[in-house]
């Protein structure tokens, strides 16, 4: 066994893994904010915020797909040290993360369901770049309105429109993090 | 059950006899064997519990019989090799002297931890079992049944 998929976790895990919820939590509560998160170093292609937020939010009851390149056998293993989350495919899993098009279709995550809106994927999308320009947000947590660089327009307008299903979305690029849940508008 | 050689035998069998090994003995041994190697941190001893199922005889449905509290860390030794423990109970010192012999089992002083600490403590874990199935034995009792004759 390697050292290097034991590495790279946090090294205070009750501070660290505090600081990087309340970040995801602040991006969640304001989407188009764009937070800062750090502390763990994945291996790659995942980045340093993608990594955070799977150490924070994963454990051994949410099932995680790794989609396209972040599926490595050196990311399974680091996974399964530091958090030991289960790897499934998208019609199981918790959480899922890889690049926009990797993640494709959207269809095959589920979005919960009519009593347990709650039981739905959240997929953490690894960007190129991420700024507060681009599609015009609105919603709970936005006064008048935000932007944020998005991969897509009109998959994040039908995900809206199957409120209160639908997935959550963590944008990651970086060490930076911003989100997109299912109750933003996008126009 | 999986088919074939199991290459982890060998490690998982000192593992289960280091979990087993009573409060304080192994860090006990490892001491008086060797100075302790220096290391670095994976995983710092943690506690936390974990479910323990069980099968009514052994060959039932499962169920949960309850948590068990259990201590884990891991580590790495300056020469690479990466040593785990898990043990029961809270002993964080103990689940170190664990893994301190689990990393040391897989270098080159494999031979020498072996006659030194594992050797000798599996013969006083059997020793011990023997013992208590001794004690155990002296209170069974044997029943008599007289034949009634009623048929």
């Amino acid at each position: 066994m390697q050292a290097n998929t034991l590495t790279g976790g946090f090294d205070s895990p009750a501070i660290q893994s505090a600081h990087a919820f309340r970040s995801v939590m602040e991006a969640m509560a304001r989407p188009g904010t764009v937070h800062s998160i750090s502390g763990a170093e994945p291996p790659a292609p995942l980045s340093k915020a993608a990594g955070c937020g799977l150490l924070t939010l994963c454990d051994a009851d949410t099932p995680v797909y790794l989609a396209g390149e972040a599926d490595t056998a050196e990311i399974r293993k680091w996974l399964a040290f530091h958090t030991g989350a289960p790897v499934t495919g998208p019609s199981h899993c918790m959480f899922a993360i890889g690049t926009w098009d990797a993640l494709m279709p959207l269809s095959s995550y589920p979005v919960g369901t009519p009593d347990y809106p709650d039981r739905s994927a959240t997929l953490i999308v690894e960007c190129p770049t991420l700024d507060q320009k681009g599609a015009t947000l609105k919603g709970p947590g936005i006064k008048t309105n935000a932007a944020l660089t998005l991969p897509e327009v009109d998959a994040f307008q039908s995900n809206r429109a199957l409120f209160p299903l639908g997935l959550d979305f963590i944008l990651t690029c970086d060490s930076e993090v911003a989100a997109l849940p299912r109750t933003t508008e996008v126009i | 059950m999986k088919d074939g050689i199991d290459k982890n035998k060998d490690r998982k069998a000192w593992m289960s006899l280091l979990a087993k090994a009573p409060e304080g003995r192994v860090a006990t041994m490892l001491d008086a064997a060797m100075a302790r190697p220096e290391f670095t941190w994976l995983r710092p001893p943690e506690i936390g519990s974990t479910m323990v199922r069980g099968r009514a005889g052994g060959t039932g449905a499962p169920f949960n019989l309850g948590e068990v509290t259990v201590t884990r860390c891991a580590l790495t030794l300056q020469s690479g090799e990466v040593g785990h423990a898990y043990l029961q109970g809270r002993r964080k010192a103990d689940a170190e002297a664990a893994a301190l012999v689990d990393a040391l089992m897989q270098g080159p002083s494999s031979d020498t931890v072996r006659a030194a600490i594992l050797e000798p403590l599996a013969l006083e874990c059997a020793a011990s079992s023997t013992a208590r199935a001794g004690k155990a034995a002296a209170t069974k009792v044997e029943f008599f049944t007289m034949t009634r004759g009623e048929d």
